[in-house]
């Protein structure tokens, strides 16, 4: 017998509508002992796909975990993932997720924009959304949401810290500065924080420009730099717009000091030890030094044969968060785990020196950050190795909310 | 404005203008031989990356830029005589569909194998360094690029133009019953000129590996910019796609030039719109009765 198209068509039809009555199936059985069902949405495609693709695999690998160890209280963990493509995009599917298939939570992003669509979504049905890559202060300010939480750091974090190192270069008083931007949210709110932070301590703006995200050649923009003659060029870029710029920076041969406010390990490994320079801020690195930390390099490594990215690393403390919150709270309710991740008593293993713990006005988790400073090309000891890390910041006798003071994002309101 | 910086910008936007070109005039020519949209040309143009970056540590940089269009173009070729031959004469919907799809398969291919994060890759060192011509830096990588994409535009001028091979593809283009009538199957003229295009592809891979982030999706950013030069410039004119490469460039320097950066790539599409309502048929797009 051979399929004509119509057949075929009503194969496809079929098994399409038996392969959707298989996923959701687990909604319908959900009991108390069924497993505990996640949505899992970040950027797989476009300018942040390639950080995207390190979140993936870090819940692949927190989720493996932690069924192999048996769940949680006996529950296992069950992992819905997405590419979450556009700010559109990701609020029709996180909605899906929610309505269809149930989701306790929805973890991911990496995009400002994205987030703030799927934080709406979440905040309107009750469900809980764990922010592990957008950096926007206003997602910490005037659009915070009551269900939202961000294991990621801000935006101001990120400028206090580099700011700090800038000043103890003498990089700031009375020095000007190159500032380019990513062309969306991310990009406006910290360049509206490093505006904040050059008029603060004296400086002055040399020259500022908006970088459409997909731009891929930055040859103008080496062209106006080297006329404007700065004393830094600062970047607040971000995913692949940082090794274009990274790259070509080198190929034109430019040497004003770097540094920037936004920052992913995966943007230096993919401009080389060749071009990479500067001083950057970053969330965590891979050469962090505490036991969990180590554990996490080599679980990671020896499953993908490379060590983990910044954006890795923040997937995988969301699900561990998560984890250890439905474990305290026995059991799965969005409002008791809200109460528990505002409790100041709540702290959290962040692989870092200090544990960390939500600001319970924004619902930002506040944790120590680093900052990571490029070796010369030939001392690099490997494709990875191509940087040195800093010791936590900040200092260990300033608290941990020195570096949110002046965020730029509004004010949060949690009853709105 | 400072008038030094503004004559910068306009020069460096045109010299931007021959990398579209490599892209652009590989898409126009499949189009015009066999109305096939390679919504792929873009895919090919990172299979081009990734195999210099495969290949460089066996056979060099300049190795990699003479081998790896071969093996673009091979697989241009296969490409041709596997899918777009079936789909000449159908709905040109259909091969829209076929192209589409083949891009995402190659993209997915290439995160399968490579991964998703971008791959380092760095202008080798002879090439390294500045040029300048007075006060204007640009980077001897670039000029290095640019007189290599001159000379395979050239080249293929010269094969369209001065050859037996081109008479008949040019013949081709404009009536392909008339061609068969006079007995000359135009099916090897399609291979050739499907793996020619590819292959110019995969060379502007290679060429660009060293300055863009290589990663799976780079092909797709590339695809728009081709497309706009190929509508703006007119099918099948062979110096309206020159034309329009340079014009694009030319338009996108200019919105930096004048301090509008954040508009330099919206800009390109509003020339392709401006031009379109001026003539609809590119800037000098032949009448091809077929596509009437």
């Amino acid at each position: 017998m051979s399929l004509s198209g119509i057949d075929r068509r009503r194969f496809l039809l079929t098994s399409g509508a038996l392969a959707a009555g298989a996923l959701g199936a687990p909604s319908i059985l959900r009991a108390q002992d069924g497993p505990i069902v996640l949505g899992h949405l970040t950027p797989r495609t476009g300018f942040l796909g390639p950080l995207g693709e390190y979140a993936v695999m870090a819940v692949d690998l927190a989720v493996e975990e932690i069924n192999a160890a048996g769940g949680i209280d006996g529950r296992q963990l069950q992992i819905l993932k997405e590419d979450s493509v556009n700010p559109q995009t990701a609020s029709t599917k996180a909605e899906r997720m929610i309505e269809r298939d149930n989701v306790m939570a929805i973890v991911g992003e990496i995009s400002s924009a994205s987030a703030l669509t799927i934080a709406q979504t979440a905040e309107r049905a009750k469900r809980l959304f764990i922010n592990t890559g957008a950096n926007s202060d206003t997602l910490r300010g005037s659009d915070c949401k009551r269900h939202m939480f961000h294991v990621e750091t801000q935006n101001v974090m990120y400028v206090n810290a580099e700011g700090q190192h800038l000043l103890q270069n003498g990089l700031v008083e009375g020095k000007r500065w190159y500032l380019l931007s990513a062309d969306y949210a991310f990009g406006h709110d910290l360049s509206k924080g490093a505006h904040a932070f050059l008029g603060r301590h004296g400086g002055e703006l040399a020259g500022e420009d908006l970088i459409p995200t997909d731009a891929t050649d930055f040859s103008s923009f080496m062209l106006k730099i080297r006329d404007a003659k700065p004393d830094l060029v600062a970047l607040n870029l971000a995913g692949t717009q940082i090794t274009s710029f990274l790259k070509q920076y080198g190929e034109f041969g430019l040497e004003f000091p770097l540094g920037g406010f936004g920052f992913d390990t995966a943007s230096a490994w993919a401009a080389g030890a060749e071009n990479f320079r500067g001083t950057w801020p970053c969330v965590w690195n891979h050469q962090i030094q505490t036991e969990k930390s180590r554990a996490f390099v080599k679980a990671f490594t020896a499953k993908y044969g490379k060590p983990p990215e910044n954006q890795a690393w923040g997937d995988y403390m969301a699900i561990q968060i998560l984890a250890q919150a439905i474990r305290d709270t026995k059991g799965t309710d969005p409002a008791a785990i809200i109460d528990y991740f505002e409790d100041p008593a709540t702290k959290f293993d962040m692989m870092k020196t200090r544990d960390g713990y939500f600001h319970p006005e924004s619902h930002q988790l506040l944790q120590e950050i680093y900052a990571i400073t490029a070796l010369p090309s030939g001392e690099a000891a490997n494709q990875w190795d191509i940087f040195t890390t800093s010791g936590p910041l900040p200092q260990p006798d300033q608290p941990l909310e020195t570096l949110i003071a002046d965020a730029v994002g509004g004010t949060c309101s949690f009853s709105s | 404005m400072n008038m030094f910086l503004f004559l910068s910008q306009l020069l460096n936007g045109l010299l931007d203008g021959f990398y579209y070109l490599l892209i652009a005039i590989g898409l126009s020519l499949i189009f015009s031989l066999g109305g096939i949209v390679n919504l792929a040309h873009g895919a090919f143009f990172a299979i081009g990356a990734y195999l210099a970056i495969a290949i460089t540590p066996y056979t060099g940089f300049f190795g990699a830029v003479i081998i790896v269009p071969l093996l673009v173009a091979a697989l241009g070729v296969v490409t041709e005589r596997l899918l777009f031959t079936r789909f000449y004469r159908v709905d040109p919907l259909y091969s829209l569909l076929l192209t589409f799809g083949l891009a995402m398969v190659i993209e997915q291919a290439l995160r399968w194998h490579f991964g998703s994060a971008p791959l380092a890759y760095n202008i080798p060192g002879a090439l390294r360094g500045q040029v300048f011509l007075g006060d204007f830096i640009y980077s001897r990588y670039r000029i290095f690029l640019i007189v290599v994409a001159v000379l395979a535009v050239g080249g293929l001028w010269l094969l369209l133009n001065r050859t037996a091979f081109g008479r008949i593809v040019r013949a081709g283009i404009q009536n392909p019953d008339i061609l068969a009538a006079m007995g000359i199957s135009l099916r090897p003229y399609l291979s050739t000129v499907a793996g020619i295009a590819i292959g110019l592809a995969g060379l502007a891979g290679v060429l660009m590996a060293p300055i863009v982030p290589v990663h799976p999706a780079m092909g797709g950013e590339v695809l728009t910019a081709a497309f706009v030069v190929v509508v703006i410039g007119g099918l099948g004119s062979f110096w309206g796609v020159v034309l329009a490469a340079l014009l694009v460039g030319l338009v996108k320097g200019l919105v930096i030039a004048i301090g509008l950066p954040s508009w330099s790539l919206a800009a390109i599409y509003l020339l392709m719109f401006v031009v379109l309502l001026l003539r609809p048929r590119g800037l000098m797009g032949e009448r091809i009765l077929r596509f009437e």
